[in-house]
């Protein structure tokens, strides 16, 4: 057992993916910031110094104090604190945790959706491919923040009151729901290609059900882009994320994401406190640039033209 | 070319058509119109009355027709949060988000455009290396986060540029313009540089690597082996077939400038139609939301099919109506 471990670690090692992962600096940095990133996010109960969502170690005589390398910090807030002296290295740990929970959920949505409707569409064809197609074009001319607004703001009219409660869902349906396009479109290029192989083929003849066919046979076939579309969609989905909770429509300011931070940091910008907000915002860049910086080598690696 | 028009023509009105079902449904089936307007204690009678005034009892197509039709009068009803007619709204804040974008698209096409030409040129010089990983950071930070940022050092450190609004503003005829006054211009200098920021990454990559796939193409070593000048073969044949894909990812970032000033309004405190669209969604301000969807759609609609009109003019291979090259 131990033997045939060694071995998949040892294949995997020299495979074609490591090697141009071993021979890419910039990746390799990335993944170590996204481990970094994600190790922090998923520990941060254990590893931020804090709990700033436990009201009862919140002080607000510890309110808005700068970050320790300033006059007048506190060298157990590093980074400084908001104004309900929650500490701020500790909500970016926290709020890193949400942004990656609703990215990550909401890329797995979209995915799900495009790639089944991608699919039908490419197995199928016909009338079914031809409406799939047209929905999603139409889709396409829109820019997913838009579509995202306006069925977060659907939900909000359908669901009154409730909405706070809901918010993780309902931001990971309107980002999975504005992203499916390019899931869907890239499936059913491949899967036109692959319906036409005689493994398919003799698949159909012994009479398989099409469904087993497409989820079974096809399915396997046509992953390998997606995998690349979706590292490069979690920034994205990230973004939106935080894009909407700064626009006051995302996570709820209890329990606040990176882009409820730095919404909330940006009222005090003004008044000078401008690490309530630049910190989150910078722990943002970093993750979303290390996931482009991962989503662009894994692109390039898997590309059979580039080699 | 005539069919070609048509048919665009036909599915930019299913298009709109379709969005503005979405946005009849966001009515039809979000909240009671009846409800919300006579409150609890109204009798039966009065409930079918209203029902009957506004037109509720009749079918759905009847309805939907009626829709349409006060959707094409410009008519969207009133704004459950103002209580103003949402059309009256939207020609305030028209001006100030479509002063914003356009500016933000020059900015991004006079210095993407360029800039995209020599990175594609000098693919190794020091400048385009520098220039291409910083456009690899600027597709990762948010539109709202360059703003904050900005804010950060020019207003707030530094006190040279006014942090939010608009400035003073001249009023010409029902148009509002900021263009005319020096707080104006100074107001708008930060919101444009943050819409447009991100337009000028993209049409930067864009022409560069559309460059760089032009150069290696066999055209291009005949008109050197012809003994043209570089400037002739750079400009003349290289950067004129770059431009197809350009004039389409442009024209096509024109409408999200437009939608993504909705961000960039909100940073900034712009009064244009995006921060009434933001506002409309937290508070579930149905008609404003509708009528928004509505006119962006026409926007994006309309850009499309000048967008598709304009192959004709710089791709000639496109002006044979083939029918091969119908479905793109």
């Amino acid at each position: 057992m131990a033997g045939r471990l060694a071995d998949a670690l040892r294949d995997s090692w020299d495979s074609d993916l490591a090697w141009s992962f071993r021979h890419s600096p910039y990746a390799m940095v990335a993944a170590i910031v996204f481990a970094a990133c994600v190790g922090t996010a998923v520990l941060a109960p254990w590893v931020a110094p804090h709990n700033p969502f436990d009201l009862a170690q919140l002080d607000l005589s510890n309110s808005l104090k700068p970050p320790m390398w300033i006059a007048g910090g506190d060298p157990s807030y590093p980074l400084g604190t908001d104004d309900q002296g929650r500490d701020i290295l500790s909500t970016i740990f926290f709020g890193a945790r949400i942004s990656l929970e609703v990215g990550i959920a909401a890329v797995l949505f979209s995915m799900g959706l495009g790639v089944a409707l991608g699919l039908l569409a490419g197995y199928v064809g016909g009338k079914t491919d031809a409406f799939i197609m047209r929905v999603a074009d139409v889709q396409l001319s829109f820019p997913a923040i838009l579509i995202a607004l306006l069925i977060d703001g659907v939900a909000r009219a359908v669901f009154p009151g409730a909405h706070d409660s809901m918010a993780f869902w309902v931001l990971v349906l309107s980002i999975g729901v504005s992203g499916w396009v390019q899931y869907a479109r890239t499936v059913r290029g491949s899967t036109m290609v692959e319906k036409n192989k005689e493994y398919v083929q003799a698949a159909r003849l012994f009479g398989i059900h099409p469904l087993a066919i497409m989820a079974r046979h096809v399915l396997p076939n046509v992953l390998g882009p997606v995998l690349v579309i979706a590292t490069i969609h979690i920034a994205t989905a990230i973004i939106t994320e935080a894009t909407l909770s700064f626009l006051g429509v995302g996570v709820p300011a209890t329990e606040p994401s990176l882009g409820t931070l730095i919404r909330i940091g940006n009222d005090f910008m003004f008044s000078g406190e401008w690490w309530v907000t630049l910190f989150p915002g910078l722990a943002l860049v970093i993750m979303v640039l290390a996931i482009n910086l991962l989503g662009d080598w894994l692109r390039d690696a898997l590309n059979p033209r580039l080699r | 070319m005539t069919a070609f028009v048509i048919r665009r023509l036909l599915q930019a009105i299913v298009v709109m058509l379709v969005v503005a079902f979405v946005a009849f449904s966001l009515f039809q089936y979000v909240g009671d119109p009846v409800q919300l307007m006579m409150g609890q204690f109204a009798t039966p009678a009065d409930r079918i009355r209203l029902t009957h005034e506004l037109g509720l009892d009749q079918p759905f197509y009847v309805q939907f027709f009626h829709f349409v039709v006060n959707a094409l009068h410009g008519q969207f009803g009133v704004s459950l949060r103002i209580g103003k007619p949402v059309s009256v709204l939207l020609a305030q804040r028209l001006p100030a988000t479509l002063e914003l974008s356009i500016c933000a698209a020059l900015l991004a096409l006079a210095v993407g455009i360029p800039a995209g030409v020599y990175a594609g040129l000098r693919p190794n010089s020091w400048l385009a290396r520098t220039a291409m990983s910083g456009s690899l950071v600027g597709v990762s930070l948010p539109t709202f986060l360059i703003g904050i940022l900005l804010i950060l050092v020019f207003a707030v450190k530094l006190g040279w540029l006014p942090a939010f609004g608009r400035g003073d503003v001249v009023h010409l005829g029902g148009w509002s313009t900021g263009l005319l006054t020096r707080t104006g211009l100074e107001s708008l200098i930060m919101p444009t540089i943050t819409l447009g920021l991100f337009q000028l990454t993209l049409i930067m990559r864009l022409v560069r690597s559309e460059m760089l796939e032009v150069l290696r193409a066999d055209y291009i070593k005949f008109a050197r082996a012809r003994g043209l000048s570089d400037r002739a073969v750079n400009f003349g044949h290289a950067l004129r077939n770059t431009l197809v894909p350009v004039i389409t990812i442009t024209g096509l970032q024109l409408g999200s400038i437009i939608a993504f000033s909705i961000i960039t309004e909100q940073v900034f405190q712009w009064p244009g139609m995006g921060l009434l669209f933001v506002q409309a969604v937290s508070y579930a301000d149905i008609p404003v939301m509708a009528a928004y969807l509505c006119l962006i759609a026409l926007v994006f609609v309309v850009i499309n099919l000048i967008v598709d009109l304009l192959y004709f003019v710089v791709d000639p291979r496109l002006r044979v109506d083939r029918p091969g090259a119908a479905g793109r």
